[in-house]
């Protein structure tokens, strides 16, 4: 069973992080159930149970929000993104739910050119089913970020 | 006052023009640490909740000199310099502690935690051998000490002897607004930062710019939460260094910017999940935007319930780290935490809002290296630096030339 499941988180994973490199970030919502949390923090915060968010977002709605507003509302300089994802790391939570714990960097490429390791740290995620199709989305997806500081700003979700 | 230095001197026109030396002058640089972050200004070092127990301390910063700011045994608030009598090595070298003493991790030499050297490793020597000489004083090279001062929770600090009081630094009117918002004790959120990619100037001339919050944030126009047509304030002391700027929440619903082709108003924009904005009036004056700063190194921010200081801290002539600590109160219901912490969408190095202020300084700083001895104009609502209704004004940014100029005496 674990193996399995292991195997489509990995592909969840790969899915999710290809979705956003690629730019397609109006699909990057459809990877959360309709009610998810996404919040991206610091380990600083997460160690200390500070619930401060870089980003905190408590339904899909407000992802999609986050989208429109890149697209549409905010200035920053055209980029990109090259995340790697580790193995996941996978439990069977009392609930069912999923609980994966995935190492991830992203490299992030300006219109310059330039090129930096832009942040490194954990996806802490509970994944579900969908009643239905069966497909996984994440009802929960805490990006923990290893360091406090972010270069410049944090533009595109990661 | 038109003193040159290093060469430089300031424009004819006074406050109203800056050459864009200031930015990218090395000297400058290294003359602001000493005369402004070392000199006769108060820095913001932290809060008072972050030093809640005795025998705690944290790190923090006058500029690039590191500092450690601590509760002694007796509860009273110390700050020293984070540098060892011996040779210099950092004393702290974690951003927080509790202990009742500090221990150099170099040669074992020992503080209390008012920055009093209180032991030297072998000072006698060993078996009669080695060890100092009697007549060697090496406190004499001990961490400078601070003057530290609080004000509702706020912790500032100086190296100056001669520098005013705090509460005179301040001023009586910004004080006002600064007690507004820190009405009750406070508890910590979380922090974050963000680096700066330009000038420690830079940043701060953006915080005091009320011209344009609502002509670069979208977020800001479209939603409706600070236009320029909003009532409000601009208030600034009598250094110039210190301001407020105030935006009621009520906004008349006029099409001004619409009507102007503001590329901030956006009426198509629409939010899917309308509660990101949704926040009370829990200070009960309509103020629906508050922002203070104090130069060189303190933002108060109250963005509806989003509460948050700002500590910028300098580091090289092109780069600066922006410390945040987002805070609500220990009485904060679980609702209204929950709203401070979605409201904090707009700030930080992702905020709607100020993912923008993260950016602009370093498109001017990248701008500016070719054009040193060329000016900027800093001349909206005229040339004054005093308080004022309108916001369509750069007075506040005057006022940070005029308190740096006082300073750096240029």
């Amino acid at each position: 069973m674990l193996p399995e499941l292991q195997l489509a988180i990995l592909d969840l994973n790969a899915r999710y992080a290809q979705t956003i490199d690629d730019g397609r970030l109006e699909d990057w919502p459809e990877f959360f159930t309709e009610t998810a949390r996404y919040v991206v923090t610091t380990a600083e915060n997460f160690e200390r149970g500070l619930p401060l968010g870089i980003i905190y977002a408590t339904s899909r709605a407000m992802l999609r929000d986050r989208v429109r507003s890149l697209r549409e509302a905010n200035v920053y300089e055209a980029q990109r993104y090259r995340h790697m994802v580790s193995l996941p790391l996978v439990e069977l939570g009392p609930d069912g739910a999923a609980r994966a714990t995935t190492s991830f960097m992203v490299v992030r490429v300006m219109h310059s050119g330039e090129t930096s390791v832009f942040a490194s740290g954990r996806y802490r995620d509970h994944i579900i089913s969908d009643a239905n199709g069966g497909a996984l989305r994440f009802a929960e997806r805490i990006v923990v970020l290893d360091s406090r500081r972010v270069d410049t700003l944090l533009a595109l979700p990661l | 006052m038109n003193l040159k230095r290093n060469g430089r001197q300031w424009p004819l026109e006074g406050n109203t023009r800056v050459p864009y030396w200031v930015y990218s002058d090395d000297e400058i640089y290294a003359q602001e640490q000493e005369r402004i972050f070392r000199g006769p200004s108060w820095s913001f070092l932290c809060l008072e909740a972050e030093l809640a127990k005795p025998n705690s301390w944290r790190t923090s910063s006058l500029g690039e000199m590191p500092v450690v700011v601590a509760r002694d045994g007796r509860g009273e608030l110390r700050a020293f310099e984070n540098r060892c009598a011996h040779r210099g090595a950092l004393l702290c070298l974690k951003d927080r502690g509790e202990d009742r003493k500090i221990v150099c991790v170099y040669h074992n030499w020992t503080y209390d935690l008012e920055g009093n050297l209180t032991g030297i490793a072998f000072r006698r020597g060993l078996g009669g051998q080695g060890g100092l000489p009697e007549d060697c004083r090496p406190e004499t090279q001990a961490p400078r000490k601070l003057r530290v001062a609080t004000l509702a929770g706020l912790v500032f600090g100086t190296l100056s002897a001669t520098a005013p009081a705090l509460e005179t630094y301040l001023g009586e009117a910004i004080i006002e607004r600064i007690r507004r918002v820190m009405r009750a004790p406070i508890k910590v959120l979380g922090t974050y930062s963000q680096i700066v990619p330009s000038n420690w100037k830079l940043y701060l001339e953006n915080v005091k710019d009320t011209y344009h919050a609502s002509l670069l944030h979208t977020f800001f126009t479209t939603f409706r939460l600070a236009r320029l047509t909003q009532k409000g304030a601009l208030i600034i002391n009598d250094s110039g260094g210190g301001h407020a700027s105030l935006t009621m929440a009520a906004d008349s619903g006029g099409r001004e910017y619409e009507q102007a082709g503001m590329r901030t108003a956006q009426e198509g924009l629409k939010l899917e999940a309308p509660e990101l904005l949704q926040s009370v009036d829990e200070f009960g004056d309509g103020c629906g935007v508050q922002i203070v700063a104090v130069f060189p190194s303190f933002v108060l921010q109250q963005i509806r319930n989003s509460l948050a200081v700002r500590r910028i801290v300098p580091q090289g002539l092109g780069r600066t780290e922006l410390i945040w600590t987002a805070f609500g109160f220990e009485d904060d219901s679980p609702e209204l935490t929950e709203m401070r912490l979605r409201q904090a969408n707009l700030i930080g190095p992702a905020g709607y809002v100020s993912m923008e202020d993260g950016a602009a300084p370093g498109f001017v700083q990248r701008a500016a290296l070719a054009a040193p001895e060329l000016l900027s104009v800093v001349e909206m609502g005229g040339s004054g630096i005093s308080s004022s209704e309108s916001k369509v004004s750069e007075a506040a940014v005057r006022g940070m030339w005029h308190a740096w100029r006082e300073q750096m005496g240029i």
